[in-house]
């Protein structure tokens, strides 16, 4: 530990720390210690690989990360925003609680899995099963915005929360903008999508409506976050319409073992 | 009240890691760089296997097949040179260099031998008939040894290749083996967290035949179908793992039956059934009839794998991604992995990277390569037109 607090250094009020090399538990742990001491400003550089980044911290910070951080980063977390410059990879905000993170490029596979509040804004495109087993309970609501495409799965078995799916800043133009089998399972919450996706890539317990203008409203809202977020242009955003998907049946399976 | 935890809380949770690169212009460079790469992914493996596959990096020897094998004892050895003299014409051999670690704990004994098969009069008279060919004669030999003699396992076959692996943190099997002497211009690399099979010597990866090898993250769940399936062809699954299917799969499929690198994917990671209808007719019933022909060359279960010959380095995913891979490029040099970590620890700064669809695989052949097949095409192209 000694040598890795060298690569710390406290600046009025910022602590920044040359992650190059630091193993993922000491960087964890001079992270919790740090904000245990009432530090909130960090800024992560060189990171490259190293997982679990702020898991399970329940605190206020604020959370730059230069660098690809790994695998289930924010994961469990009620509180930071954590702003990644780059790429994230799989698990980001894996049962996150609270706080945000938002990513500058793409994400990688299962992103806000079982995820209960909080944000997850990616500018890119994301992996497979991204936004599943999202949950919500009254003013808890999950939500996650995609500014490019999704793989297969987006939203399986989805209980709650908002998924939001622009299709606009893909770095592939050959793809859909979701794979298939999109809400499967579904039984909460909503699916946003600019656009339309065609109906063989939707789960079949899915609904389809043009939103109300409350839910216009919300996604103004939300949108206007994400545009600030990443410096785009929020308008563009909303110069195109949206449909909902949404679960027909709250227990589309409820009669499957009743006879 | 007694809760009984048996878990452990510090455990890491995880799988395993690959990464692999390839210059396509056929430049080399050391195994210290792969070495990095795979060491980055450190935590998704846990000291049970951790191995590497190399190509050009006996270019003295490149006419020859370079055996590698390792024995449990001194008498396994014994007996399979008595095999070699008699089945091979062995040019060199010689111990495989490998340095004395703290980490590396009772290696077998490991050998090197180049060599080629010598010939049967019978074996002539098939390879003159157009039966077999030196290739199928070497499968044979390899197959002979890992079969009936006990303690010797032949873990590499091919020519100017080479795969080196054992129980251990792959960075701790490079500095074993002292990977950072060797060069060439394909790597492949598997850090190793064993799930259902042992963690032994041979049991990690890659697995090879001839100069396929083969790096997986995952489960063949299809494992029995597949190994009855090859059986039929003369091959013998013995090495308690399920991956072995996939290396004898890819030689079958591509070298014997001669498929493309494309054909043989959609073989081993076919699309859905509902896929088909939403393409044209021509393109779905030849993918039906991929389908029905070598259904039980299927591979079911989750997968990331990276295969490799002498000719390129080729990437894939299970049909529903279950198993991460990343692809990168930059100039003449293709990258894959299991994190993008991986790749930015050998290349800060990739010209383009992303997420491979499930099932589509990535394929990265070397220039001269793509350029003989590109003009192969050309040429059936030309040819059929003419007879149209």
């Amino acid at each position: 530990m000694n040598d890795i607090s060298s690569r710390m250094e406290r600046k009025n009020g910022l602590v920044r720390i040359d992650s190059k090399g630091i193993y993922y538990k000491d960087l964890n742990k001079l992270i919790r210690e740090e904000i245990k001491g009432g530090s909130n400003l960090f800024e992560l550089t060189n990171i490259n690989g190293q997982r679990y980044l702020a898991d399970g911290i329940i605190a206020e910070a604020k959370i730059d990360v230069h660098g690809t951080p790994g695998q289930d980063l924010g994961a469990f977390m009620n509180g930071p925003i954590i702003n990644i410059h780059n790429n994230a990879q799989d698990g980001v905000g894996n049962t996150m609680s609270g706080g945000k993170i938002a990513i500058n490029g793409m994400a990688g596979d299962v992103c806000g899995y079982g995820m209960r509040g909080g944000k997850i804004h990616i500018k890119e495109d994301c992996g497979y099963r991204v936004g599943i087993h999202m949950k919500e309970y009254l003013d808890e609501v999950p939500v996650i915005i995609v500014g490019g495409k999704a793989g297969d799965f987006f939203g399986e078995y989805m209980a709650g929360g908002r998924l939001i799916l622009l299709g606009m800043f893909s770095k592939h133009p050959e793809r859909p903008i979701t794979g298939l089998f999109m809400g499967t399972g579904m039984h909460g919450g909503a699916i946003f999508v600019r656009g339309e996706v065609e109906k063989h890539r939707l789960g079949k317990e899915l609904g389809v409506s043009d939103p109300t203008d409350q839910e216009m409203d919300e996604l103004y809202y939300y949108l206007k976050g994400f545009a600030k977020d990443f410096g785009l242009d929020h308008k563009e955003i909303m110069a195109k319409p949206f449909k909902k998907y949404f679960p027909k049946s709250l227990r589309p399976y409820g009669n499957m073992y009743a006879y | 009240m007694n809760l009984n935890r048996n878990h452990d809380y510090t455990k890491d949770i995880s799988g395993c890691g690959l990464s692999g690169v390839i210059n396509r212009k056929g430049e080399r460079i050391s195994g210290s760089v792969v070495t990095r790469s795979i060491a980055n992914q450190h935590d998704r493996g846990n000291g049970l296997g951790g191995g590497f596959a190399a190509y050009g990096i006996y270019p003295e020897y490149k006419e020859l097949y370079a055996l590698h094998i390792m024995y449990d004892h001194q008498r396994s050895k014994t007996e399979t040179e008595e095999f070699l003299k008699e089945s091979l014409v062995v040019s060199h051999q010689e111990e495989i260099r490998t340095r004395v670690t703290e980490k590396i704990q009772s290696p077998p004994i490991l050998m090197r031998y180049f060599a080629h098969p010598d010939v049967t009069d019978e074996e002539k008279g098939d390879i003159d008939a157009g039966n077999v060919t030196e290739d199928d004669l070497m499968v044979k030999r390899v197959m002979h040894i890992n079969e009936t003699i006990d303690g010797a396992f032949v873990f590499s076959s091919g020519k100017n290749m080479g795969a080196f692996k054992g129980v251990g943190f792959p960075e701790d099997i490079s500095e074993f083996f002292m990977l950072e002497d060797y060069k060439g211009h394909i790597w492949t690399a598997h850090n190793r967290f064993p799930t259902n099979s042992p963690g032994w010597w041979g049991g990690a990866h890659p697995f090879t035949i001839l100069d396929w090898s083969i790096v997986h993250n995952g489960e063949i769940s299809s494992y029995g179908i597949n190994k009855r399936y090859l059986e039929m062809f003369g091959y013998k699954c013995t090495l308690l793992t399920d991956t072995e299917v996939v290396a004898y799969l890819l030689d079958l499929l591509i070298r014997k039956h001669g498929l493309s690198y494309e054909v043989a994917c959609l073989a081993l990671a076919s699309p859905f059934w509902q896929e088909l209808e939403l393409i044209d007719e021509e393109e779905a019933e030849a993918l039906r009839a991929i389908r029905m022909i070598y259904g039980p060359a299927l591979l079911n279960g989750p997968f990331a794998i990276l295969f490799a010959n002498n000719e390129g380095l080729v990437g894939l995913n299970d049909r529903v991604k279950l198993r991460p891979l990343v692809a990168a490029e930059k100039g003449d040099f293709t990258y894959m992995a299991s994190e993008e970590s991986a790749i930015r620890e050998i290349c800060p700064d990739p010209d383009r990277v992303w997420a491979p669809i499930a099932g589509e695989p990535v394929i990265a052949l070397l220039d001269e390569v793509r350029e003989k097949n590109d003009a192969a095409e050309r040429n059936i192209e030309r040819d059929t037109a003419q007879i149209n």
